[in-house]
């Protein structure tokens, strides 16, 4: 058996009990809201943004803005993890859940994936079972607040239990789709399904 | 998809050099050393005797033509966690535990002529540094320009390496702006990056270009903006933002 490795004189700066059971491995906790992304943030006009269910669907829906905030929605208080290593806990959204986007659709049963695309092209693939029952929503309010470009407003994904860069910043509709088709961050070495808990963070 | 996942390796640490006041480069050996793209980065894991890890990643620094071993550059943030230790307990001969490298999309790996434009905020330099020697590794050089924007002289990381580089009158051209103090008789900018630096910038550089912009969330935000705004195709423009968005942050 192999000595578990320890690095010389390091003790750390543990979080505080109740905090460290809701710390995925190799995480640590921020208060502030740091911003990732692969280039320049786009600026989505309201009057130009939608967000459509299309694919495997009997038939595709698109909302507008205004069709958009008009269906029900909810608050969602959930804990985000980066890959980058950064969660933050108790981040409090105001949107739409899946679930309830998935109501004006007929599903194909052959539909078990989903990509998410973005307004400005960013895509991150999903399995179905990934974001139903209660599991993701558009959220298009941060802190009571619109939901500022930067961290992906109008409106962004949240997939809160899978590392962030599967809730994908500038949504613009989700495929459904019969066969897993790796997205962006996907294809450029991060990983499939990206669970914190299993620190699935690279292939 | 890879064929090998990252593994962690336990890696010597060779020697530790200091850049500035706040800044260390850590020169790593590694036993199952891989060749990296320039722009990659490094993760970092600190275990202590009960067990608790801590994670975080650092971009290397050196060119992926230098085999065995990897410069990893550090800035030191006061309230974090594994920074600290890096500066001020970590010593030469001590191993350290590191998986990579790591990123896909950060990376310049010259294979076009393209010429380069670099844009670094602080410690942001690091990814770009490695881009930089990778150039001057190649045989073809694309032109490159690189703005780089500290809060002094002092501040400035790699300043004597990038005069070193500018030696060899290869098509490199580098201006540094100094936002909050400057030296007697500065001959750079003093000013937060604008529209119109960067447009003094680009000016000598044909379109199109590559455009990697790294550094503190809020410069990079205003950088990147500025090149849309400047025609430069959002899709030739990669960045790597770091800190929350309002101030400079990390561990």
């Amino acid at each position: 058996m192999t000595e578990p490795f320890v690095s010389r004189g390091f003790t750390g700066k543990r979080p505080m009990n109740d905090q460290a059971t809701r710390l995925p491995p190799g995480q640590y906790l921020t208060n502030d809201f740091p911003v990732l992304s692969a280039g320049p943030t786009p600026h989505v006009a309201l009057e130009k943004w939608s967000f459509s269910m299309e694919g495997l669907v009997k038939d595709k829906v698109r909302w507008t803005w205004d069709e958009f905030l008009q269906l029900p929605s909810q608050t969602f208080q959930v804990d985000i993890s980066c890959v980058t290593k950064w969660t933050k806990l108790d981040t409090r959204w105001e949107g739409v859940g899946v679930d309830t986007l998935m109501e004006h659709v007929q599903l194909d049963p052959k539909a078990h994936f989903v990509t998410a695309f973005s307004h400005e092209g960013y895509t991150t693939n999903l399995s179905l079972n990934d974001i139903i029952n209660g599991q993701a929503f558009i959220a298009y309010k941060f802190d009571g607040k619109p939901l500022r470009p930067e961290h992906g407003g109008p409106a962004r994904l949240v997939v809160p239990h899978l590392y962030f860069w599967k809730s994908a910043k500038w949504v613009a509709g989700l495929r459904f789709m019969e066969n897993d088709q790796p997205g962006f961050w996907e294809s450029a070495g991060y990983n499939n399904h990206g669970d914190p808990w299993k620190e699935e963070r690279y292939w | 998809m890879s064929a090998t996942s990252i593994e962690w390796q336990i890696a010597t640490v060779k020697a530790i050099h200091n850049e500035t006041n706040r800044v260390k480069t850590l020169t790593l050996q590694l036993p199952r050393w891989s060749l990296h793209q320039a722009g990659q980065h490094y993760d970092i894991r600190l275990t202590a005797e009960d067990g608790y890890q801590a994670q975080r990643s650092y971009s290397i620094a050196s060119a992926p033509e230098r085999s065995r071993e990897i410069d990893l550059t550090v800035e030191k943030i006061d309230s974090g966690e594994v920074s600290p230790y890096l500066h001020d307990v970590l010593i030469p001969g001590d191993r350290i535990e590191v998986r990579g490298p790591i990123g896909g999309y950060f990376i310049w790996d010259g294979a076009t002529n393209e010429p380069l434009l670099l844009i670094a905020g602080g410690s942001g330099i690091v990814p770009l540094m490695a881009m930089l020697r990778h150039r001057a590794a190649r045989a073809i050089k694309p032109p490159a320009r690189l703005l780089y924007s500290a809060r002094s002289f002092e501040d400035i990381i790699y300043y004597d390496k990038l005069e070193n580089l500018l030696k060899e009158k290869d098509g490199l051209k580098i201006y540094y702006t100094l936002t909050r103090t400057q030296p007697a008789a500065w001959k750079g900018y003093s000013r937060r990056i604008d529209r119109k630096m960067l447009n003094e910038v680009i000016q000598p550089l044909n379109r199109p270009f590559q455009v990697f912009i790294c550094g503190p969330t809020l410069l990079v935000e205003s950088a990147a903006e500025e090149m849309v705004g400047l025609g430069i195709p959002a899709k030739n423009i990669r960045t790597e933002r770091f800190g929350p968005s309002n101030s400079i942050q990390g561990g």
